[in-house]
């Protein structure tokens, strides 16, 4: 049996501060097969970004410590020599980032930056190169892209530009995408197409891809499966449609209650109350449990790991599985209500 | 472009004429007293106090004075263009002057403009890319040595070296290009680092600085997941994004030095214009001062609608603002 595309297997980041050692990733564990979309999902902070640019060994090692494996196809990205991430960045793995009006060079041609990652990979000359830049501009939909090839970011709009960062990414047709947070910056209705455009890529080229997101409801519209970080760590781990029916960590259920939706049965939107811990030194006890309306005395002092509980889904909760529906309807007869809750 | 470069121009001339009027105001209508008096030189006598009434128009009134100088100005007169008039002090004419000593100025300031730009640079650019190592801080000790050092001194010194003690170079004085390229360049290569070190200094720490700025910017990291070689990071999308502000910097500081070189030549004895408005000066010989004046401000004029062309050239979001 062939290895998964990608594999992380006990990822931990720290960044050395002047205030102490930051825990941005602890211990994180994920798959992604080919084909597939993997959606991690947190909020700022919890890890999810730091993660996949440690991936790709573009975090800053002056500061950053970065232990255990990062496999592409079986390969680890952590101990590939300079020469070999380079060779794997763009051609094998593709990136796409946030902000596309600062994640492209204001100074040049789109289509000039696109030929660009061509020919870094590539022996190939420069009109060849740039037939394929306009093909990957159309690939994702630009219109016009021979008179758009020629323009510059800022002609551009926000939509149009991570097309662009989309149509860079993939020129190379490589085995996995990286989208970190593609349609935070973006309107709504736009975010809709570009979310369309990068599940229509990964049809036709076949390749996994990684939506890396804070909003859970960007992320069902396409992946198949999903991962919940809080602080640093894996939460919740299962297919998609299995987190969304039955979610089962409370910090999901409460991201779930904070997604508005046009169906007007519930009244308001339930926010979560407090906001994540700090990183540098990290609460005993399970992460989420200071923010948590369920948490019991364990909570505080056992940090619980990923158990996988069937059919793939996994959780970090130490609430009795059994019990689980029963208590998120009645927190408060599940008699797990602790003193000094918010 | 081409609007832009023409709104650019037509802004340009507007800044001249307005510079015309301020020198004129200066030099002609603020200092109390008779005005022929001070342009005369040193004692005149009554008759080239009627002289100069008569070049300068001074019985006009003022409007007339300043329409009259800005003639000679654009038109020229009899002593060359642009009219400049005569040093009553020293009974040479001014214009043939100004393009002789110009010439030498400018030979030197863009001589030291090129090689203060390929040693700050590539210092600039390695602290960037290492900050806080050793060849930073280094770098940023043996700058602050040159930016400190005064500039008669560091002269002094390497004539000191080079000629008199190593005798590797010839001394003071000028050499023009087309008599002999060796000497010139000879004769050049001590000035041209005396004024280059300070200034190679100062714009290898603005380097760094906006290196460092555009090292942190997303696109970068966009160029570094692409796959693209450090070095290619380095020198094609940090270093170009970096190098756009400093163009600015560039063409204000050639402008002026084009009138600020008077120590340097000085020292080196090269006759260009700032050893002329010292002389000048010196020697209240008031149309040598007027013409220095005139040119460095124009000078400074023209070279930010370089800068301008040239930053509307390098990035194309200024084109279209």
């Amino acid at each position: 049996m062939s290895p998964p595309l990608l594999e992380i297997r006990g990822l931990s980041v720290h960044f050395r501060t002047p205030d102490g050692v930051v825990r941005a990733v602890d211990g994180l564990s994920l798959t992604l097969e080919r084909g597939h979309i993997v959606g991690v999902v947190g909020e700022s902070g919890s890890g999810k970004s730091v993660t996949f640019l440690a991936a790709m060994q573009l975090l800053d090692y002056g500061r950053a410590e970065v232990r255990g494996e990062i496999l592409l196809d079986g390969v680890d990205l952590l101990t590939a020599s300079p020469r070999e991430i380079r060779r794997i960045r763009g051609a094998r793995v593709g990136m796409i980032f946030q902000d596309p009006m600062s994640a492209l060079h204001p100074l040049f041609r789109i289509g000039d930056q696109i030929s660009e990652t061509v020919r870094a990979h590539r022996g190939i000359g420069r009109r060849e190169a740039a037939a394929r830049a306009v093909e990957a501009l159309r690939q994702v939909g630009m219109p016009n892209p021979e008179e758009r090839a020629h323009q510059y970011p800022h002609e551009l709009s926000g939509g149009m530009r991570q097309r662009v960062m989309i149509a860079m990414a993939l020129v190379l047709e490589p085995e996995l995408l990286i989208a970190d947070e593609p349609t935070t910056a973006l309107d709504t209705t736009v975010e809709a197409q570009i979310l369309e455009i990068i599940d229509e890529m990964k049809s036709r080229l076949g390749i996994g891809v990684v939506l890396v997101s804070h909003s859970l409801a960007t992320v069902s519209d396409v992946a198949d499966d999903v991962v919940v970080m809080y602080a640093g760590r894996a939460v919740e781990r299962g297919p998609c449609t299995r987190v969304f029916s039955d979610p089962q960590h409370p910090y999901t259920w409460g991201l779930l209650d904070s997604i508005p939706t046009v169906d007007a049965r519930r009244e308001r939107l339930i926010p979560i109350p407090g906001s994540p811990p700090s990183l540098i030194n990290p609460p005993a006890g399970c992460r989420f449990a200071a923010r948590c309306r369920y948490r019991f005395d364990a909570c505080m002092t056992d940090l619980p790991d990923l158990v996988e509980r069937g059919h793939g889904h996994a959780d970090a909760c130490l609430l009795d599985p059994a019990r689980r529906r029963d208590v998120r309807q009645h927190p408060v007869q599940a008699g797990l209500f602790a003193s000094g809750m918010p | 472009m081409g609007r832009y470069i023409l709104r650019r121009l037509l802004w340009t001339i507007a800044v001249v004429l307005v510079v015309t009027l301020v020198t004129f105001v200066i030099f002609y209508v603020l200092p109390s007293g008779d005005p022929a008096l001070r342009f005369a030189g040193k004692e005149p006598t009554p008759q080239v106090l009627a002289q100069v009434r008569q070049d300068l128009g001074l019985n006009h009134n003022v409007v007339i004075q300043y329409l009259l100088y800005l003639k000679r100005l654009v038109f020229g007169d009899r002593y060359g263009w642009p009219g400049l008039g005569f040093s009553y002090s020293t009974g040479a004419a001014i214009a043939p002057q100004l393009w002789q000593r110009a010439l030498i100025t400018i030979q030197l300031v863009l001589g030291a403009a090129v090689l203060w730009m390929l040693i700050g640079i590539p210092i600039g650019v390695i602290s960037a890319m290492r900050p806080r190592s050793v060849f930073d801080r280094a770098s940023l000790l043996t700058g602050l040595v040159f930016i400190s050092t005064p500039v008669f001194w560091l002269g002094l010194m390497l004539l000191w070296l080079f000629w008199s003690t190593l005798g590797w170079l010839p001394g003071t004085g000028y050499v023009a290009f087309t008599t002999d390229p060796v000497q010139w360049a000879a004769h050049m290569i001590m000035p041209w680092f005396t004024l280059a070190l300070l200034f190679a200094a100062i714009y290898a720490r603005v380097i760094r600085g906006n290196m460092l700025d555009t090292l942190g910017e997303d696109y970068i990291r966009t160029a570094r997941a692409k796959g693209l070689s450090e070095r290619r990071v380095i020198t094609h999308h940090a270093l170009r994004a970096s190098i756009v502000p400093v163009i600015t910097l560039l063409a204000i500081d050639v402008g002026t030095l084009i009138g600020g070189t008077v120590i340097t030549e000085t020292v080196f004895n090269l006759q260009g214009l700032g050893n002329w408005v010292l002389e000048g000066a010196l020697n209240q010989d008031l149309p040598v001062t007027l013409a220095v004046t005139l040119v460095v401000t124009i000078a400074v004029s023209i070279l930010s609608l370089f800068a301008d062309i040239a930053y509307a050239y390098l990035d194309p979001r200024v084109r279209f603002k």
